[in-house]
């Protein structure tokens, strides 16, 4: 997919009608990702029980692809236990840099369309924004 | 059309579109044949050798700060530095200049518009010495007021300022500017990285203390750069890098130094570097510029045209396009510039998109997101470049789902 196909189909739709995109009124673990280079900016919220991610949102701003990609995140781990949040985003991480199976990339969802961003590394942190942050939220509900 | 284009193998392949000139230039094949000449036919270490090839890597070497010195019309060429970049000739006024010589609660004074490398530099001195920095602030345009520059005063010791925004363009009278400095008993410092390349500099004339600028934004190879400085203030500043080949006795506790300008020249220099900064100084000065202005001119008032019929589309800086200088700095409402530059590539066109090094500024003019796109040109750029960019622009939004 060509990255104007990448935006036309699943970028444009995350980005300008995000469905996790607002507020969390009970959250027990709430963090701030930025980068700082490009001005992406978002607050991470989850409400964590028990171990497992019973809700999420995000709110803030950004680029298209830091957006939609914090959007399609919580689309898959939304449900998921922490461990398997991890797993999650372990394999988008590797995805990323190209070390995921085509099976492990599949699980990904319409998250895997973010593959060919591999391909322009001045993108490839606004796509990771959401992922990273997300793991260390995790990290931290851990200590 | 123009013949010039042909001299610059990168663009042998006209299927991109380069609007990021501002950012770096391309280089002509004058310009790569004189640094693989002198590889391939007198490479040694200048001002080192006994033998014929340093020798002549040390002419070469010396030809090209000349050149420099004339081209700039610097009195002497023992008032032209080299060095990597416009960035480390503003770090070492900043250091030897600046350290020296400013001290608690004196006052740095530079422009809201500043590049970071004119910005951080003096935030280390004011930081280190106590010093205050203190920000001219500029119009919409780009242009400063006359009463800001009564914030120069008697406790100015430096004013640090770029003769053109690489964001706005929008070209200072710097020897106006020159002329309060001096009143004050300051110094300025001018970051000359856009206006090089763009106009006939005279440091004379303009009565400049300081003049940096890089060799890579007027077509030279990237990695070497130039510093002027009036010789009295040179001869008193202290070394900035020390080292190799900028000393005259060493001994186990103490040395002297080098005459100018090798005393702020330590280690190996960049002598294929300067042989290619020399052949692009001759390169423009053979183009002239005149018709580089008049070129940039034509380009730029066509594409701000054009790009004015485009719906939700926001022109930074000056209405009048020779105030831009090439710079066309713009936003479609609602896209992030990331995205937009990302959709340009996919058509082969290169622009700049974010904060352009200048985060201060993004804040100061609220820009949306803190970040623009940029289209800068140079004269090499054509009007159908300019048309078919205006064409794929026009389809930007649609292709990140806003409705045209």
């Amino acid at each position: 997919m060509d990255l104007k196909e990448i935006y036309r189909e699943i970028v444009n739709e995350h980005n300008l009608h995000p469905e996790h995109k607002h507020d969390l009124c009970d959250p027990t673990v709430c963090l701030h990702g930025v980068n700082p280079s490009c001005g992406d900016d978002i607050e991470l919220k989850l409400k964590i029980e028990n171990g497992m991610i019973k809700d999420g949102s995000f709110v803030g701003s950004g680029c298209a692809v830091s957006q939609a990609s914090a959007d399609m995140m919580l689309d898959l781990i939304i449900g998921q236990t922490k461990e398997d949040a991890e797993k999650t985003i372990d394999i988008f991480n590797r995805m990323i840099q190209g070390k995921a199976s085509e099976e492990e990339i599949e699980s990904l969802d319409e998250a895997a369309a973010l593959q060919n961003i591999s391909f322009m590394p001045a993108r490839v942190k606004c796509a990771q924004l959401g992922w990273n942050t997300m793991k260390k939220i995790i990290e931290e509900d851990e200590k | 059309m123009n013949d010039y284009i042909k001299d610059f193998p990168i663009f042998n392949d006209r299927k991109y579109i380069y609007f990021d000139n501002a950012a770096t230039t391309q280089r002509p094949r004058q310009v790569l044949s004189a640094m693989q000449r002198f590889y391939e036919t007198e490479n040694a270490n200048p001002l080192r050798g006994m033998y014929k090839w340093s020798t002549d890597a040390t002419k070469e070497y010396e030809g090209a700060r000349e050149a420099v010195a004339r081209y700039i019309n610097a009195e002497k060429s023992s008032e032209i530095v080299f060095t990597r970049n416009a960035t480390e000739s503003l770090n070492l006024v900043a250091y030897s200049y600046g350290l020296s010589n400013v001290n608690k609660d004196d006052e740095i004074v530079i422009c809201i518009s500043e590049h970071h490398s004119n910005i951080l530099p003096w935030q280390m001195v004011a930081r280190q010495k106590g010093a205050k920095l203190i920000y001219l602030e500029c119009e919409k345009d780009g242009s400063i007021n006359e009463s800001e520059f009564e914030k120069i005063g008697p406790k100015t010791k430096i004013v640090a300022i770029a003769q053109l925004s690489n964001v706005l363009g929008q070209p200072k009278d710097i020897k106006k500017i020159a002329k309060i400095c001096h009143d004050a008993g300051a110094v300025i410092v001018v970051d000359g990285a856009q206006s090089a390349p763009h106009m006939k500099v005279d440091v004379r004339n303009m009565d400049a203390d300081f003049f940096a600028f890089s060799g890579h934004k007027l077509m030279g190879p990237m990695g070497i750069g130039v510093l002027y400085a009036k010789e009295e203030l040179l001869e008193a500043m202290p070394p900035f890098l020390s080292g190799g080949e900028m000393i005259e006795y060493v001994s186990r506790e103490d040395a002297t130094y080098a005459e100018l300008p090798h005393k702020f020249e330590a280690g190996t220099v960049n002598a294929a570097g300067a042989a290619g900064l020399k052949a692009a100084i001759d390169y423009i000065q053979n183009i002239g510029f005149e018709y580089i202005g008049e070129r940039e001119r034509t380009l730029t008032k066509l594409l701000m045209d054009e790009m004015k019929k485009i719906p939700h589309i926001e022109i930074y800086g000056s209405e009048d396009p020779e105030k831009h200088c090439g710079i066309v700095t713009f936003n479609l409402e609602g896209c992030h510039p990331h995205d937009v530059a990302t959709i340009l590539d996919a058509d082969n066109i290169c622009i700049r998109a974010g904060h352009h090094c200048a985060q201060p500024l993004m804040k100061y003019m609220a820009f949306p997101m803190n970040a623009t796109c940029r289209a800068s040109m140079y004269f090499y750029n054509t009007e159908d470049e300019v048309l078919r960019f205006a064409d794929k622009l026009k389809n930007v939004r649609g292709e990140l789902g806003y409705g045209s």
